[in-house]
């Protein structure tokens, strides 16, 4: 993968995790599960999976765009 | 015990083991600036991401945010989850790694120091100084206010609002003086511990005595079932976005947040905070704002003045559980305020004082007279939170758009190196001026084709202005730089880290 393009993928990665870290598609869902909404628990999970990106950006890719190391 | 001196006891009680911790601190510092503000660069990850937590939190998680959860829903956990989570954790990356990385190189102590020698100009460090020491004066007034209030509320009224606050002011005056940055990101580490899990203890109480979260929603649902759907006429897209937007970028200028990036012992400390970021958010937020909300749905009624999630907790937890709830609320107050009136004098010391007033100032001799400016400044901001002007929320979110001005003239400047020193001195002047106009100018309403648009709002068609003014200073930054030429004192290699 060239660098050009590994440096868009992430680039998209963030817009969509900062996107869609808001339900849009379930604006006025009322619908709840476990007594909890559902557009509730889109966004606990959405979190966990940011956590996740972020944890292999940091192993990965971290000082890339820094200008230091020799990545 | 009677009930008053119960719930006193437990709240000195956690006042005096965080003054133990900095004491402790104290005998570890050496008296040297470096260390009395930034720890010598030597934060490890638990350290750093709570103290930059707790320094975030304030007031706002145990009564204000569940508070709004109560009148409007549950929607303020996806801000804070977009706006802490995921927005402030990218820019903790952008913003914050690439400082500590020249900070190291540099040593720098403070956001306006880096600035002002990258573009050779005392008169660039001392507004950003100036700029940053503006919004923060009526933000430490707010801590002081909700401590003055919290106090006065656990003991119904036998301590006034006065007291409260200026015993809580007191003992930060103290306590910063004695301990600094490494004091302070200690008993964060306390504080933002005992908040996690006084939260989880408190919901699953309620929970508990409820029958459930199913049953507490159930309940809800038949007293306010728009609660549950996403979105309302407060919670509009708009809304949501501009809060988040606006708040996230505020809080990476914030003194007391943008001197955490200097902190960090190594980059490991930095990518371990940046991952768990998201988790410890929603590990906070979810149980706060959840409590808030179905405490609407319980018929909890809450007198004017008076925060939702003491009551309902005096409610459905014994009293010694609540007042602790209170003293983790004081925690948070008292963090954000210690950190804050340490950067703050850290900002008035060496970039005001120092090269305007006494160059020559000593590095001992500095560490003693920032001391003297916490407690000037703590003093001074007590006076004004005696007059109690506005609301917590509306002070704050003007101080965070303050701030937010601040964030893109920075980024321009730490990542290309084409910005001249006029440029950011335009973004910089006319983001701050747009948005000081819009704060201080009563609203005027002008016609405008036919249809009334009022001036100097701070929305325009729900959309916070704060939003117009970072796009200004962002435009104005590349515009003006593009046209002028550096000055010779000014050096663009300086926020450059290239391979060791």
């Amino acid at each position: 993968m060239t660098g050009r393009l590994r440096s868009l993928l992430w680039v998209v990665t963030a817009c969509v995790l900062v996107v869609l870290s808001v339900p849009w598609f379930l604006w006025g869902d009322a619908r709840t599960a476990a007594g909890v909404p559902i557009w509730l628990w889109w966004h606990i999970g959405w979190m966990v999976l940011a956590s996740l990106v972020f944890s292999l950006f940091a192993r990965t890719d971290w000082d890339r765009y820094m200008g230091v190391g020799d990545v | 015990m009677s009930e008053l001196s119960l719930q006193l006891g437990i709240v000195v009680g956690y006042l005096v083991v965080a003054l133990g911790v900095g004491l402790v601190a104290y005998r570890l510092t050496s008296n040297v600036a470096e260390d009395y503000y930034l720890a010598d660069r030597s934060i490890g990850t638990l350290v750093l991401l709570f103290t930059t937590f707790a320094t975030l939190l304030s007031a706002f998680t145990f009564f204000a945010g569940p508070n709004i959860a109560y009148a409007q829903g549950p929607e303020w956990i996806l801000v804070m989850g977009v706006m802490d989570g995921i927005l402030f954790a990218i820019l903790w990356y952008l913003i914050g790694y690439k400082q500590w990385l020249v900070g190291r190189r540099q040593g720098y102590v403070t956001l306006s120091e880096m600035l002002g020698d990258r573009f050779g100009s005392t008169g660039l460090r001392g507004l950003v100084a100036a700029i940053s020491l503006f919004w923060l004066f009526p933000y430490v007034m707010l801590q002081q206010m909700g401590a003055g209030e919290a106090l006065a509320g656990l003991t119904g009224g036998a301590l006034p609002y006065w007291a409260g606050a200026a015993l809580i002011t007191a003992f930060m005056i103290l306590y910063v003086v004695i301990a600094g940055m490494r004091g302070v990101a200690w008993t964060d580490t306390i504080q933002g511990l005992f908040m996690l899990s006084v939260t989880w203890i408190a919901l699953a109480w309620v929970l508990g005595a409820v029958g459930g979260p199913a049953a507490a929603t159930d309940a809800l649902g038949s007293t306010n079932p728009e609660f549950l759907a996403l979105g309302s006429e407060f919670y509009t897209p708009a809304y949501i976005i501009s809060t988040a937007v606006v708040i996230a970028f505020g809080v990476t200028m914030f003194p007391q947040i943008n001197q955490r990036f200097f902190v960090a012992g190594s980059d490991r400390v930095l990518k371990r905070s940046f991952a768990l970021w998201p988790v410890l958010v929603l590990l906070l937020f979810v149980p706060t704002f959840l409590l808030g909300t179905w405490a609407a749905g319980l018929g909890i009624d809450v007198p004017a003045g008076e925060n939702v999630l003491p009551v309902l907790l005096s409610e459905y937890t014994p009293v010694w559980f609540a007042a602790l709830v209170i003293a983790g609320a004081l925690a948070a107050m008292m963090s954000s305020s210690d950190s804050m009136l340490l950067s703050g004098s850290s900002y008035f010391i060496r970039d005001l004082y120092r090269p305007f007033v006494d160059p020559t100032l000593s590095e001992a001799r500095e560490a003693w007279l920032a001391r003297g400016g916490v407690a000037i400044f703590a003093t001074a901001s007590f006076l004004a939170s005696l007059s109690r002007p506005g609301t917590l929320i509306e002070v704050g979110s003007t101080a965070f758009g303050g701030f937010a001005q601040l964030t893109l003239p920075v980024l321009v400047a730490l990542y290309w190196r084409g910005t001249t020193r006029n440029g950011i001195l335009a973004g910089i002047a006319g983001s701050q001026l747009l948005y000081l106009a819009h704060v201080f100018v009563p609203t005027v309403p002008v016609d405008i084709a036919g249809s009334t648009v009022p001036l100097f709002a701070r929305t325009y068609a729900g959309w916070d202005v704060a939003l117009a003014g970072m796009t200004l200073g962002a435009l104005l930054t590349v515009s003006v730089s593009a046209l002028t030429s550096p000055t010779a004192d000014e050096d663009d290699s300086r926020l450059v880290v290239s391979a060791d």
